[in-house]
């Protein structure tokens, strides 16, 4: 056993905390000097930042437990799926624990929530917490009922033992007892006893979302809230010449205007009032566009190449090797956004010179650094509390409309002031997912086999997140700007232009180039699975070139380049349930397409097998049904993962047939859902199947953007089995599909 | 002041007459069912009945309703006793984020009350109007359809039972 159970001496001298520090931090000491043993593992999971149990896991007199995370719930299903774990390794039923998410005041600080990190992260701290926590109740219940820990159970959080004798966790702990470090091991359950892990448990927060109980920062309501909307440039940039606020000022419930150099806002008393006096003030306000025009977005692509890069050889191996079968292709991907269904909304109180803002942002701590500064207050003057919004995806506005909501509270304290964007503000505000090329070239052997293998990406930066004042819209714009951040590489293992840019096959000579552009023509930030939904679509789209060059069927030639067992075994199970078959023909105008990724090369693993049908006279792509499997390590919550999959599944199919941001030389065009169409009913599979392979013991690995890259790939591939045409620039448009089959 | 049948009670709303319905159900009323989404009658966010027909409620003025029945979600069910649709909702965990939700389940009410007969086609072209960001289309179709199946169910009780005297 290797939890840490502290001594009668300690708990009885009261100020356990400080003892059991100080000891921890000799040990420290003495690690580091010239005797020191072999050193202590590193803590798992977020336990890094973060190691003292009651950090995570309290528990009051009364029994009652209360988790803590830095993850938000984004729609993921992580609130329930923490619970479970929670639960489980506790011996505590899952409505008698509270889960506190991620809130700068309470909660330990885990970043973002994003990158399908919850899991690893912060579900193993609190699977680790727990388990050391219940460790400790149980040595200590061992000694107030006088019994050997093995004689003792744990029912719903009270321990009993074999003679009848019992303790509940309350009576065993005042704070300080779990007020200690953790282990970097712990004893865990055996999987094969679980009851809660690994079972399709019901969501949390899905009776509120169906019965209108107050679920999202948009549904907050705060005594004497206040509403606001902010006028924001035409175009990227844009300096505000003049703007006539008296015409406003008198208008009905107009409390105040708010002008700060270029961010320009309106507060009101009520909701529509705010509405319509943004756009009487938009009409009275004159912008002077920014020198820079926009690219030509006919020509993006060669654009952004020629654009001064930083490359990145992020895998060398072997010598890159020629044969008298080479191959080469270039794919492209267009701006997409995130597209939230509901725009970006926070509310804000300024009083007594602290600021609390709730937000539906993805990392409250990062946000409160980015307040403070842009408000000046220290950081311990802010608070950022996060409240459910409409799903994000990765960056969207929801960051900038905390920094809106800031300032306007500033501008009227004591008054909490909500703030939403409208939609087009979303739709052309919002940092987009970039545009991307790439280049492969290989070569096979007699036998077909991929012997070489080079590949190129071009990427802007996939995360512009906060960060300081200037990566906010607010900060950008007030008279006195903050400076943008300059971009930054995320770099590889997880990568972020150059996400799954490194083939996960067994390829004898490679060599992957990531040309990372420091220069934005657009806003551009993170958006689900970043880099690795285009690098895997290139991959993949390339890989069923290679096959049919070698003459080989796709799955086969997959199976053929790839050891790891794991990896072999997703790949079997997606083909299996489509029940595909080598050589088998598709009916006129059908074809089927075939993907397999590990996302970041270390995550969830993810095969996709669709089938699509092609109007012949129109180009018009319509994906007939899906089947995906998917290896998320040990399933925590099996329902939970299919969700994530058939959404990923289905959101990549809509970014695939018909998602691209469209632009001038002055301004984004595609304002609305009419200028940007996304998939809707008409368009959704008739079939989506998700088969998860469990792993009982294994790491979890988060599922949130396997999908992504595999499906993209799947239907090009179905596409190009349907027509017998290569589809290597997205989105697969019904025109760009009939261009490429002559019609 | 505006009179309407707000979910089975008379309300007075003091607010512009010009104000869409949308503002005054989530301010005036307190009802957080229905979303603000786009404001343009695109994504069906904000979709509620107005005598029994789903409409965008963010387009709606309050002049227009003087007198008329407004449903939101908040008149199908609660948590403890939720409507045929909201159980069939939690029953297939049709909800990812959930913000398109309630308008999904208003769209999918209006329906329900025309017919518990109807092929996948029909659903599929009546629940058009309505977008989902997160990808849970499949769930939400077969939500509609297990809400379907259990009225009907119901309905067939009592006339086994009829039958039965």
């Amino acid at each position: 056993m290797t939890t840490l159970a502290p001594s009668r001496r300690q708990v009885v001298a009261g100020g356990g905390a400080l003892i059991v520090s100080i000891s921890l931090g000799a040990t420290r000491a003495l690690a580091q000097g010239p005797q020191a043993a072999p050193p202590t593992p590193p803590l798992p999971g977020s336990l890094k930042g973060a190691p003292m149990l009651d950090s995570w896991i309290r528990i009051d007199a009364d029994g009652a437990v209360t988790v803590f995370t830095g993850k938000a719930e984004l729609g993921q299903g992580i609130k329930t799926a923490l619970l479970q774990v929670a639960s489980e390794e506790l011996g505590v039923a899952m409505p008698r624990i509270k889960l506190v998410t991620a809130d700068t005041a309470t909660t330990p600080d885990e970043g973002y929530t994003s990158g399908s990190q919850s899991m690893p992260n912060s579900a193993t701290a609190i699977r680790n917490a727990a388990a050391q926590v219940r460790e400790i109740l149980l040595a200590r219940a061992a000694e107030r009922l006088s019994v050997n820990v093995e004689r003792l159970k744990i029912r719903d959080g009270i321990m009993i033992a074999d003679d009848g004798s019992s303790v509940g966790f309350g009576e065993l702990v005042g704070n300080e007892v779990l007020h200690v470090a953790a282990q970097p091991t712990s004893r865990f359950k055996e999987p094969s006893t679980y009851t809660v892990v690994g079972k399709p448990i019901a969501r949390v927060d899905i009776p509120a979302k169906v019965t209108g109980g107050v679920a999202y920062v948009h549904d907050l309501r705060l005594p004497g809230m206040v509403h606001a909307r902010v006028v924001r440039p035409p175009s990227y940039g844009a300096r505000l010449a003049e703007v006539d606020p008296g015409s406003v000022e008198t208008m009905p419930g107009v409390l105040k205007v708010v002008r700060d150099g270029s961010f320009l806002a309106v507060i009101a008393g009520r909701e529509y009032q705010a509405v319509q006096a943004m756009w009487a003030l938009a009409q009275t306000a004159r912008w002077i566009d920014a020198k820079q025009e926009l690219p030509d977005q006919a020509a993006i692509y060669d654009y952004l190449k020629k654009l001064p890069s930083r490359d990145t050889t992020i895998l060398d191996r072997g010598m890159i090797a020629s044969s008298s079968s080479v191959h080469s292709a270039t794919y492209h991907r267009p701006y997409q956004m995130h597209g939230a269904i509901g725009p970006a909304c926070a509310v804000a109180l300024y009083a007594d010179d602290s600021l609390t803002v709730w937000s539906h942002g993805q990392g409250m701590f990062p946000l409160r650094r980015a307040l403070a500064e842009l408000v000046g207050l220290p950081p311990d003057k802010v608070r950022c509390i996060h409240m459910e919004g409409s799903g994000c995806y990765g960056h969207n506005g929801a960051d900038d409309a905390g920094g809106d909501a800031a300032l306007l509270a500033r501008a009227l304290p004591g008054r909490p002031v909500r703030v939403q964007w409208m939609r087009e503000q979303e739709h052309t505000l919002e940092p987009y997912g970039p545009a991307m090329t790439t280049g492969v070239t290989a070569a096979l052997d007699r036998g077909g086999n991929i012997i070489s293998w080079q590949y190129d990406v071009w990427s802007n930066t996939h995360s512009t997140r906060p960060g300081p004042a200037g990566s906010l819209l607010a900060g950008l714009a007030v008279a006195s700007p903050f400076p943008a951040p300059p971009p930054a590489v995320i770099p590889q293992p997880e990568g972020g232009g150059d996400r799954n840019a490194i083939p996960i096959y067994a390829i004898p000579n490679a060599q992957v180039v990531h040309h990372f552009i420091p220069d934005m023509p657009l806003r551009v930030s993170a958006m689900r699975a970043l880099g690795a939904y285009m690098n895997v679509f290139s991959i993949e789209s390339f890989m069923d070139e290679l096959a049919k060059a070698a003459g080989v069927d796709p799955v086969e030639y997959r199976l053929n380049h790839l050891d790891d067992a794991r990896a072999r075994a997703v790949v079997r199970m997606a083909a299996e349930k489509f029940d595909w078959r080598a050589r088998s023909a598709s009916p006129r105008g059908r074809g089927r397409g075939f993907a397999f990724a590990r996302y970041k090369n270390f995550a969830a693993l993810c095969a996709a097998a669709v089938e699509v049908e092609v109007e012949h006279e129109t180009g018009a792509v319509r994906l007939v049904r899906a089947v995906a499997a998917v290896d998320s390590g040990q399933a925590v919550n099996p329902d939970g993962i299919k969700n994530q999959i058939e959404g990923g599944v289905i959101q990549a199919a809509s970014w695939t047939l018909f998602e691209q941001v469209t632009f001038d030389r002055r301004q984004i065009t595609s304002r609305d859902w009419s200028l940007y169409p996304i998939l809707r009913f008409q368009a959704v599979p008739e079939r989506v199947e998700v088969h998860v392979i469990d792993r009982p013991g294994q790491p979890f690995l988060g599922t949130g953007e396997a999908a992504a890259g595999p499906t993209a790939a799947a239907i090009a591939n179905a596409v190009a089995d349907a027509t017998g045409a290569r589809i290597r620039e997205l989105p697969l448009t019904r025109q760009r599909v009939k261009a490429a089959i002559g019609v | 002041m505006t009179q309407i049948n707000i979910n089975g009670r008379t309300r007075e709303v003091d607010a512009d007459p010009a104000t869409p319905l949308l503002y005054v159900l989530r301010n005036d009323l307190e009802l957080n069912g229905a979303k603000f989404g786009c404001g343009l009658g695109q994504c069906g966010a904000c979709t509620v009945l107005v005598d029994g027909e789903a409409v965008f409620s963010c387009l709606l003025p309050l002049a227009a309703l003087d007198g008329r029945a407004v449903t939101t979600v908040e008149g199908l069910g609660t948590p403890e006793e939720p409507g045929p649709l909201q159980r069939a909702f939690v029953e297939e965990q049709a909800a990812q984020c959930g913000y398109c939700i309630a308008g999904m389940i208003m769209r999918a009410q209006a329906l329900l009350a025309r017919t518990r007969t109807f092929s996948e086609q029909d659903l599929r072209e009546h629940m058009q109007p309505n977008l989902c960001r997160c990808g849970t289309h499949m769930r939400i179709l077969r939500a509609v359809r297990r809400a379907a199946a259990a009225m009907r169910a119901a309905e067939a009780v009592p006339l086994r039972k009829e039958a039965a005297r």
